[in-house]
């Protein structure tokens, strides 16, 4: 099983509902997000290309944040969502560090957080809350390794790309073009 | 002109818009353990090459400063985690994969190591010294005296793990072009045995010593000129973020720091004074020594700062 997300960048307004959503899902602290909005302007004036893309931790399978970690903390769990254990996190950064993506940061009470895809929906057999409140749905949420999943389909028959693919850590997220 | 402008609604503290996550603790622990590695090394190799009273200086004053510069160190790393009460959570583990595991752990050993090599030199230096007349110690010390030689060879490997260590632990940062360099090893290592030779010439008062220290300082501002030529060179032969790192120092935000204060002040400077001084001009010992470790300094703090500007995506 490999869970992970398709986020259709054409559907996608900039609304920052799914950050919304995120903070009051997990109780994220004020001023701090695990996902957040890009707007990506391309191009030579007057012809430019606007690109909308809803960001957070790829749950990457080759994650230099799980690698750097010097206790443990940062672990891979089931259908590698990348999670942090607080009871484990002693709080040096390390992960922060390694992430090409700075998808992590500090909590105020000391650990590292970042996105955990909802895990404690995920198991509920429910989509994260992003996922769900998205006005647009321009967000699937699935496992890859099922070729039937709604997930391998869109990523199948759609364009997609990943960020930052020359850093190597074969990250979970699709963006669809 | 094709432009790409990007807008992130992301704002966590420490991390937009340029992380800053890791701070002064961290590059005052790559400070001291470089400069503790380099004298331990030092120390270590003329007691195996019996030149203990050749060089006075560099084995048995300078290790005295090294427990105090590792608790320093380990104080800074201390303060920098922030999730203090789990600290422990270090020593429950070994996890070769990630530096930051096996320093602490090669740090677990060399201080105590340190602090009972530089203790048995203590009487040596203050001979009224006698551990407050407790059997023990002296018993403990007459011990250590007498393996001095058998010490000293895991002493320098360890000190030769600690000093490329301070280097690696930057460099395993694949997410941070600028540190993620295998350069950085050997350059950190150069580094912290130079500041070491400098300060040895400075506490050393034997003549001889003074300019065998120089000549060895010398030579390793030497490597390491010729090793950040390589660093520079290397990241201009790479991809795009590659050459974005060098330019921070190639006209970028740290490029007046890098040239003036690492490169003239921390290393041409004082190895034109060191040459003088080799060549019979008189000058003050304490100016080349503290030009090269206040580069040793300002280097790992301008390294800490400007890696993490360089970054992947935005
Ligand atoms: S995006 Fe960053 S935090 Fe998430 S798994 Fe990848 S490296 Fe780790
Ligand atoms: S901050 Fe916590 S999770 Fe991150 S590397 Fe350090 S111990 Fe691991």
């Amino acid at each position: 099983m490999r869970y992970a997300m398709a986020i259709d960048t054409n559907l996608c307004v900039g609304c920052s509902d799914c950050v919304v959503a995120c903070q009051v899902e997990n109780n994220v602290p004020v001023g701090y997000a695990r996902d957040w909005v890009v707007e990506v302007t391309e191009g030579t004036y007057p012809n430019l290309a606007i690109e909308l893309r809803s960001e957070r931790c790829n749950h990457c399978d080759n994650s230099p944040c799980v690698r750097a970690c010097p206790t443990g903390a940062s672990h891979y769990a089931e259908g590698g969502i990348v999670l942090v254990t607080p009871e484990e996190c002693i709080g040096c950064a390390a992960c922060i560090e390694s992430c090409p993506y700075d998808a992590r940061f500090t909590h105020p009470d000391g650990y590292a957080d970042k996105c955990t895809f909802c895990i404690h929906r995920v198991q509920n057999g429910q989509d994260p809350a992003c996922v769900s409140v998205c006005p647009t749905t321009c967000m699937t949420f699935g496992d890859m390794d099922d070729p039937n999943s709604d997930i391998s389909k869109l990523v199948k028959s759609r364009k997609s790309k990943v960020l930052a693919p020359e850093a190597g850590t074969n990250p979970n997220i699709y963006y669809l073009t | 002109m094709k432009e790409e402008l990007i807008i992130s609604g992301r704002m966590n503290p420490h991390v937009d818009p340029i992380l800053n996550t890791w701070g002064w603790e961290i590059a005052f622990y790559l400070f001291v353990g470089g400069i503790s590695a380099g004298l331990l090394f030092f120390s270590a190799l003329y007691v195996i090459r019996k030149k203990e009273d050749i060089y006075p200086a560099a084995v048995k004053l300078a290790p005295l400063f090294v427990p105090i510069f590792l608790v320093l160190g380990l104080g800074a790393l201390f303060l920098d985690l922030h999730h203090k009460l789990y600290f422990w959570r270090l020593y429950t583990t070994v996890r070769l994969e990630s530096p930051m595991s096996w320093g602490a752990w090669t740090l677990m050993i060399i201080t105590p190591l340190s602090i009972v090599w530089a203790a048995s030199f203590v009487k040596e230096i203050w001979p009224k010294f006698n551990w407050w007349n407790i059997k023990l110690l002296n018993d403990i010390e007459k011990i250590v005296i007498k393996n001095r030689v058998s010490i000293a060879w895991p002493l320098i490997v360890l000190a030769v793990v600690l000093g490329i260590y301070t280097g690696i632990l930057l460099s395993a940062f694949n997410a941070r072009p600028l540190w993620n360099t295998s350069i950085l090893g050997p350059l950190f290592l150069t580094s912290g045995l130079s500041t070491a030779a400098a300060l040895i010439v400075w506490l050393s008062k034997s003549k001889i010593e003074r300019e065998i220290f120089t000549k060895i300082d010398l030579l390793l501002i030497g490597i390491e000129l010729f090793l950040i030529t390589h660093l520079i060179m290397g990241f201009l032969a790479g991809g795009q973020v590659q050459v974005e790192s060098a330019q921070i120092f190639l006209g970028g935000a740290f490029t007046t720091y890098f040239w003036v204060f690492i490169v003239m002040l921390g290393l041409i400077v004082p190895a034109v004074l060191e040459v003088m001084e080799l060549y019979g001009f008189h000058i003050p010992a304490f100016a080349p020594s503290m030009l090269v470790i206040a580069g040793g300094i300002i280097f790992r703090f301008l390294m800490i700062e400007a890696g993490q500007i360089t970054r992947y995506l935005y």
